[in-house]
């Protein structure tokens, strides 16, 4: 193909362990008696359950719906009983426990009625919300809704990326995915095209996967093409593969559409031919078991499926396994609790051995070789924003752009001095993350404050101002009965009334002023004459000690 | 904190970078040992060994693990080009003070390994030039000025024993850029002071292969990505700019660049001193600045100055501004409109 390619800068070439897993086809799970459906499989905010403990639910049944707007839905992989929405362990580098869906199978797999979407006829925002109920989220490991990035509105999209790069080592879900499935991949993409009105749409595989690149090749007619693009991790960041197929810097901070691109994972293209063509919600994913397991490959595997199942399934850990990884070794993280659930999110497990990952070794000092700068793919200055996130000088690393860390390995993995640099930049964000969170508490209660003062002070005057024209009311009727009813009152008169407001406009001021709170106030006569006492030495001192104390000697 | 990565690059680490840029001298040592005999193997073998005892020594007092430390390999690195940048066969304790204001007063006293500023071995070079300049004047002279070359045990006898049995004089000389220095402020003729057997076909007699196998040893440096173009190419522009600008302007005073690329420590300086990661600078456009300015420095020391080289103290001014020319040369962030001053909180 003739599509000039860019590089982006630095990138690493890890050992890629693909053919552990990607010789055999992708084999379906059996069903299991107990699935645990968390209720946040995706970025933003946790679906809301739709079920309680003691209800029956049907394959594809939603359980959990949308909320808020960057959300998605949750539904039943499985026919039973809901046990228990109740928090349990989930796949997160926290660690956290998170609200699940208990699903205790009846055996029978029923299934709700699935209805295929008619989506060329369908208006754009209806179809996104049918989308969003079937519980579209991108499989490439972000798993932000779908149906947001559907939305071509204002955008002006005119590039679609199908990310097929999978530059992650061990990882072969989506490889194995475009060798099986190239049509109905196609046929999720006409869909996104669709929606997008995007004009071009490029498929970006590493060509390490020459198999998927034949297989898309042959599926493909000319509404896409598929371009074989060179393998360097970290090649498959949205970022990176929108400049090596388009030569478009995605500006800082911004998202790839603001360059009028928009990426989406191959898996999530299948994902949305099954929802759309198929009306199925996103009930299952393509999970890579790999590693120090007896039978490493992928599999198709309902979501909820708890991992202890899943590697049951591949035949279990082989002896002298170390746990288990979620994801690739370069962003991946270490699985808690092997009875976390499999979610939308999770596209690798791999088992670990002392071979294949060895214990840290010792960290050295840095020596600014400038390794991790060669390596960095966003053109950073790693070490630099080392030095200073070691010192909580995280003012200097912020100024050294580290919100443009992408967070992909690179620079630990090359650090001659085995420094865990990106530990140390996911400190220094979530310390500034931090320091925001405490700013904005203190903005939003010193903001209260004011406001209370303000209401306090406006109450007062409120209060003095309707007491004065009482007041000026009285007396007014006072003299206009004293005068016995004459017509127009004297001026003595009126000047009164005048003075009468005046004091109590006065007062008012002065209410105004003492409002501000003083730890000086309500003591008793001791204490407030010495105070006294001491304001008038001040003041005496000031006086006798002209400027003696501020000139420099 | 162990978070991803889980994997970390092979074949990778602070003692392997340091044993390969001791790889990457041999050719240069070889080159030594060939013209100038075996004194380089003593002094290698003295700063080697009092290197390693004075950082043993430290490490134990600041409490630090010695067996990782010590392996890194950075403490011989130092002494090494300490070593290559003295002159050999002088008295022992010249090694020692120098390796101690290498490794004790430049590297440790700054906090040790990647915390130290200025280049450790150049420190120890620029304190002992400053002390015992007349000890540093005397060079090995190569075959063709000397007679003989001393052999291994008579230079052993000559660095422990100082003119005890042996005379130093018939091994030594002065180096072709103190000769060139020193006679033409006597008004002497360029052409008959090249015609001397110290000068060479571009160098010092002999040191112009030396130079050239450092050449060769920091062209595989760059090869092997242990360092970039960047320094060495700038360093050796600088100098060649220099000292082609001042020989344009006047020959007979000033010598031609060729000679100032091939002669005292310019191809170490280039590929091996001032491209030390902890004391140079790291930007790609700041590495440029750093090493041009230090080649035109070592020029106008060398030309104007009253030492016989000016590798040392160019790389040490330079290595003052580091930190300035880093904050102004930061490359540009991906996705980001300029590169330039970062540092500002």
């Amino acid at each position: 193909m003739s599509r000039k390619l860019l590089t982006f800068n630095g990138g690493v070439h890890p050992e890629g362990h693909k053919d552990v897993s990607n010789a055999t086809p992708i084999r379906l799970m059996p069903l299991l008696p107990r699935y645990l459906v968390a209720l946040r499989q995706h970025i933003g905010g946790p679906a809301r359950a739709l079920v309680q403990a003691g209800d029956t639910v049907l394959r594809g049944q939603m359980i959990g719906a949308a909320e808020g707007y960057v959300s998605t839905a949750v539904h039943a992989p499985t026919s039973g009983r809901v046990l228990a929405v109740a928090p349990h362990e989930v796949p997160h580098p926290s660690g956290l426990a998170d609200l699940c869906v208990v699903i205790e199978s009846d055996g029978l797999d029923q299934a709700i009625e699935f209805q295929p979407l008619d989506w060329q006829a369908l208006n754009p925002s209806a179809l996104r919300n049918r989308i969003r109920d079937l519980g579209l989220a991108g499989l490439g490991g972000a798993v932000f809704p779908s149906f947001i990035k559907l939305n071509p509105e204002g955008a002006g999209i005119d590039t679609l990326i199908l990310n097929g790069a999978e530059c992650e080592p061990w990882i072969t879900c989506d490889d194995r995915l475009m060798r099986e499935r190239a049509a109905e991949i196609l046929q999720g993409v006409a869909v996104m095209r669709h929606m997008l009105g995007a004009r071009e749409v490029l498929i970006g595989i590493e060509d390490n996967k020459p198999e998927a690149i034949a297989a898309l090749r042959a599926a493909v007619a000319n509404e896409a093409e598929v371009v074989a693009v060179p393998t360097l991790y970290p090649t498959g960041g949205g970022k990176q593969l929108t400049y090596i197929l388009t030569g478009r810097e995605t500006p800082t901070g911004g998202r790839s559409t603001d360059v009028g691109v928009q990426v989406f994972n191959v898996g999530t293209a299948y994902a949305l031919y099954r929802a759309v063509v198929l009306g199925e919600p996103m009930l299952s994913r393509v999970v890579t078991v790999t590693g120090h397991v007896a039978t490493p490959g992928n599999y198709e595997v309902r979501l909820g499926t708890p991992v202890t199942d899943l590697l049951a399934a591949a035949g279990g850990a082989l002896p002298g396994a170390t746990g288990e990884l979620v994801g690739g070794p370069m962003m991946g993280f270490d699985l808690e609790d092997r009875a976390s659930p499999i979610t939308k999110a999770v596209n690798c497990l791999i088992v670990k051995d002392r071979a294949h990952f060895p214990a840290s070794p010792l960290i050295l000092p840095c020596i600014r070789c400038g390794a991790c700068a060669r390596a960095c793919p966003a053109d950073l200055q790693p070490f630099e924003m080392y030095w200073f996130a070691r010192a909580k000088d995280f003012g200097k690393s912020q100024s050294y752009d580290l919100f443009d860390c992408i967070e992909c390995g690179c620079c630990t993995y090359v650090c001659p001095s085995h420094i865990p640099l990106v530990d140390f930049f996911r400190f220094a964000k979530s310390e500034i993350w931090e320091r925001e969170r405490h700013k904005q508490d203190a903005d939003q209660a010193r903001a209260r404050h004011e406001f209370k003062a303000f209401r306090l002070e406006r109450e007062k005057r409120e209060k003095a101002g309707k007491l004065a024209a009482k007041v000026a009311e009285n007396k007014a009727r006072d003299a206009a009965a004293a005068l016995g009813g004459a017509e127009t009152a004297s001026d003595p008169e009126a000047e009164h009334k005048k003075a009468i407001l005046q004091a109590a406009l006065e007062r008012a001021k002065k209410a105004k002023e003492s409002v501000t709170p003083q730890n000086t106030e309500n003591l008793p006569p001791a204490v407030e004459k010495q105070i006294a006492e001491i304001e008038a030495r001040r003041a005496g001192a000031e006086i006798t000690q002209p400027e003696t104390g501020n000139s420099p000697s | 904190m162990n978070g991803s990565p889980y994997i970390l690059s092979e074949n990778n680490s602070v003692t392997l970078v340091m044993l390969k840029v001791l790889a990457a001298l041999i050719p240069g040592v070889i080159a030594q040992v060939w013209f100038f005999g075996p004194g380089i193997l003593v002094s290698l073998l003295l700063c080697g060994a009092f290197a390693i005892g004075f950082e043993a020594f430290i490490l134990l007092m600041r409490g630090i693990p010695l067996k990782p430390f010590l392996s890194d390999g950075s403490v011989l690195v130092t002494a090494c080009l300490l070593a290559l940048a003295l002159p050999t066969l002088a008295p022992w304790w010249l090694y020692l003070l120098g390796v101690f204001f290498a490794v004790a007063v430049a590297k440790h006293l700054y906090g040790g390994l990647g915390q130290n500023p200025f280049n450790p071995a150049m420190v120890g070079y620029a304190a002992l030039i400053i002390s015992f300049p007349l000890a540093m004047t005397q060079w090995a002279a190569p075959l063709g000025v000397a007679q003989a070359t001393p052999n291994l045990w008579e230079a052993f006898d000559l660095v422990f024993a100082g003119a005890g049995s042996i005379s130093p004089d018939a091994y030594t000389s002065a180096t072709a850029l103190d000769t060139w220095k020193t006679q033409v402020r006597l008004g002497k003729d360029a052409a008959d002071i090249l015609g001397q057997p110290i000068f060479g076909w571009a160098g010092g007699r002999g040191q112009e292969i030396v130079a050239s196998m450092y050449l060769v040893g920091g062209l595989l440096l760059v090869s092997n990505r242990l360092i970039t173009w960047h320094i060495p190419f700038a360093f050796l522009a600088g100098i060649a700019a220099t000292a082609g600008l001042l020989h344009l302007l006047d020959p007979a005073l000033h010598a031609s660049p060729l000679f100032h690329l091939f002669s005292g420590g310019a191809m170490l300086g280039a590929f091996f001193i001032a491209t030390d990661p902890v004391t140079a600078a790291s930007t790609p456009r700041g590495k440029l600045i750093y090493a041009g300015l230090a080649g035109f420095l070592t020029v106008i020391i060398r030309t104007f100055g009253g030492y016989p080289d000016g590798v040392a103290f160019a790389v040490l001014l330079m290595n003052v501004a580091v930190p300035f020319i880093d904050a102004y040369t930061q490359p540009r962030v991906f996705g980001h409109k300029h590169g330039g001053k970062r540092g500002k909180a």
